[in-house]
């Protein structure tokens, strides 16, 4: 395993500038998630890196050794592809075999065989091992070419959307099961999602990109409780961050260049003190329920736990605890003062 | 699906049959002058100008024996002095009171044709596969008008080139040759061939040789190990198309080619017999030479179906 660094990374389709001066360092063991919007630049991040895409300016570190001109198979990555991902004309144990039978590594039958057999068991697709790679399901193709990065032991692994296309349950078995093997094997992974469950429980850090700047980076909980930015705080969280004018708090204690005050869903509170709003609709998720407000015509949402017995069209009060609240000025930059509680 | 389930895609039963029906027709059609070929290859060569023609007729192998021998017409005396005929074929030439003098020339044209035909093929999948791949996959400047012009060599009827290439030809020594009727054939298909196999190429994602690439291998191997693979089809296909217009190709053939080269389709009108044009003989010319083109169709039919439709049902 190695660590990645990238250093004022440049890439432009035409006149797309899909990433810009992109800089970004990925430690020994760690594993970083990109987060985006789609076209960020997320995609081309992973290529830059793998050496599929070359980089109009800026440098591509692996373990310290500048790699920028070097040809995709001797960067030793693993890249699990947004789709298809696996070869139509092989089985899948040919599949898992192919990186092994590279004229770079050349193992022999033997050890191909020990260690394809060891991973399919690892995914639980051993019973799959004769099927033509087109003959599986969705779920099993994507376990197959997760399967195809991790027969190596390569110094960097390149993740996109790797559990994209599977059913809610298989995408937590793997993502719990990816996370022990990260560990076990101390694997350097870039990893991108759009799932902010996967981001908030699989990352060391969190990186969120936008029109190819990297917004910020960040453990987690420091991204979902102190954003930099407007932009950043709104792509965590669902119900998204509610934005509100700062005239429609009364009594409110902000810095004086606040332009809009975030304050999560789940940090409404809806005691019968506070701001009137109307209820527009109650969603009951099972373990919560999602409350839909309109208040002086700002739209806004609040998280309650447990099932809520409010009802559609009366009218309630909410408050926000001041140290939940989130400042931001007129450029969207977040301000100090707020969100103490992260 | 079961007997009874209507689906709305499906055709019904009795548009089936219908279909079947137009088949059918058509086939009979298309095949009665394949069938008469083979029926005259099959006959006297009185009975295969005699009128009205005959259908029913008593089958013999003349014209094939003609096809591969030459022979000399002699005296009853001669004839009687000769010992016994040793094999069926002396017998029948005998008693039409000649001997077989040697073997004809189709036996080596029929292998030129082999040799010019599949050896152009190669050929031009070889080149065409390469040229197609760096079309598909590169940055090639002026990309659009190079392959226009490409297909554009393909405009005119490639006969009307015949003077300047036959002057050409005479020039560099290739009149006559294997050498230069593989290079014409292969310069006429090889734009199509281009274009075709650009199609096909351009339908595999290129996430597979990234894939392999990323996997530890050389663009050229990812290309043999990856993409040739699942070109099959198309590259079939293609090959089809070229071997047809390189096994069929008369007029070239004629102009260039006498003796060494010669290739089978300018030699078959020219079988004379005895009187004329020896038809069984031609015919039997001709029905050997539909042979390979027929099998290889039928070995290829599977790829050829699939890349007629131009990759609609791939996946
Ligand atoms: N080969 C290409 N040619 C032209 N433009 C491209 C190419 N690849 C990417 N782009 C553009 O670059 C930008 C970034 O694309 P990228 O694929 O990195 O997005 P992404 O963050 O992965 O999006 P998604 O979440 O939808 O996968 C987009 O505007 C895209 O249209
Ligand atoms: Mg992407």
């Amino acid at each position: 395993m190695a660590e990645l660094a990238l250093e004022g990374i440049e890439k432009a389709f035409g006149t797309t500038r899909a990433l810009d001066r992109l800089d970004l360092d990925v430690a020994d063991g760690e594993l970083v998630v990109l987060l985006g919007p789609t076209g960020a630049g997320k995609t081309t991040t992973l290529r830059t890196v793998a050496g599929l895409d070359r980089p109009d300016a800026g440098r591509v570190l692996i373990g310290g050794v500048d790699v920028t001109s070097e040809p995709p198979a001797v960067r030793d990555v693993a890249f699990v592809f947004q789709q298809y991902s696996l070869y139509p004309h092989y089985t899948v144990f040919e599949n898992l075999a192919f990186p092994l039978r590279s004229p770079l590594r050349r193992q022999s039958a033997a050890v191909i065989r020990e260690r394809v057999e060891t991973i399919a068991r690892m995914l639980k697709i051993e019973s799959k091992l004769q099927n033509r790679a087109t003959r599986l399901s969705g779920g099993e193709m994507q376990r197959v070419a997760l399967g195809r990065a991790l027969v190596r032991e390569p110094a960097l692994f390149l993740m996109d959307e790797p559990l994209s296309s599977l059913d809610a349950k298989l995408r937590e078995t793997l993502r719990v099961e990816l996370k022990r093997i990260q560990q076990e094997l101390g694997a350097t992974i870039l990893y991108v999602t759009h799932d902010q469950i996967e981001a908030m429980t699989l990352a060391d850090r969190i990186g969120v990109l936008e029109q190819g700047r990297l917004l910020q980076i960040a453990p987690p909980r420091e991204i979902y409780g102190r954003p930099a930015n407007v932009d950043v705080a709104r792509r965590l969280g669902s119900p998204p961050i509610n934005l509100l004018p700062p005239q429609l708090l009364p009594d409110l204690e902000a810095p004086s260049a606040t332009h809009v005050v975030g304050v999560r869903p789940e940090d409404l509170v809806l005691n019968g003190r506070g701001v009137a709003s109307a209820i527009t609709q109650v969603e009951h998720l099972g373990a919560d329920t999602v409350v839909a407000l309109e208040a002086n015509e700002v739209r806004l949402h609040a998280l309650v736990s447990g099932e809520s017995r409010l009802e559609t069209g009366t009218t309630i009060h909410f408050s926000v605890a001041p140290d939940a609240m989130l400042f931001f000025d007129a450029d969207g930059r977040r301000l100090d003062g707020g969100g103490e509680r992260a | 699906m079961s007997a009874t389930a209507h689906s709305v895609i499906e055709p019904t039963a009795r548009e089936r049959r219908f279909a079947a029906t137009l088949i059918v027709i058509y086939a009979l059609v298309t095949m009665l002058p394949l069938v008469w070929i083979f029926m005259t290859s099959l006959k006297t060569p009185q009975d295969s100008i005699s009128y009205p023609p005959k259908v029913v007729f008593g089958p013999t192998l003349e014209g094939y024996v003609n096809l591969f021998t030459t022979r000399t017409r002699q005296t009853p005396e001669y004839m009687a002095s000769l010992p016994p005929p040793e094999t069926w074929w002396d017998e029948l030439v005998r008693s039409r009171n000649m001997v077989i003098a040697g073997p004809s020339k189709f036996g080596e044209r029929f292998l030129n044709s082999v040799i010019i035909g599949f050896g152009s093929t190669f050929l031009t999948i070889f080149l065409g596969t390469l040229a197609a791949y760096a079309f598909s996959r590169f940055r090639v400047p002026l990309k659009d008008d190079l392959l226009f012009f490409i297909l554009s060599t393909r405009m005119m009827p490639p006969v009307a080139v015949a003077i300047p290439i036959f002057l050409m030809y005479r020039q560099l020594g290739l009149s006559d040759t294997h050498l230069g009727m593989i290079l014409l054939y292969t310069a006429v298909n090889l734009s199509l061939a281009v274009w075709l196999l650009k199609g096909f190429m351009d339908e595999i994602p290129r996430e597979y040789e990234e894939a392999a690439m990323i996997d530890g291998y050389t663009r050229l191997q990812a290309f043999r190990k990856v993409v040739l693979p699942q070109a099959t089809t198309g590259i079939a296909a293609t090959a089809i198309f070229c071997l047809i217009f390189a096994w069929n190709e008369y007029a070239f053939a004629l102009l260039l080619t006498s003796g060494t080269a010669q290739t089978a389709p300018p030699f078959i009108p020219t079988i004379i017999g005895e009187g004329g044009l020896d038809w069984p003989a031609v015919a039997a010319g001709a029905t050997l030479f539909l042979l390979p083109v027929l099998v290889f169709t039928i070995l290829l039919r599977k790829h050829l179906l699939r890349g007629i439709t131009f990759g609609a049902v791939r996946k």
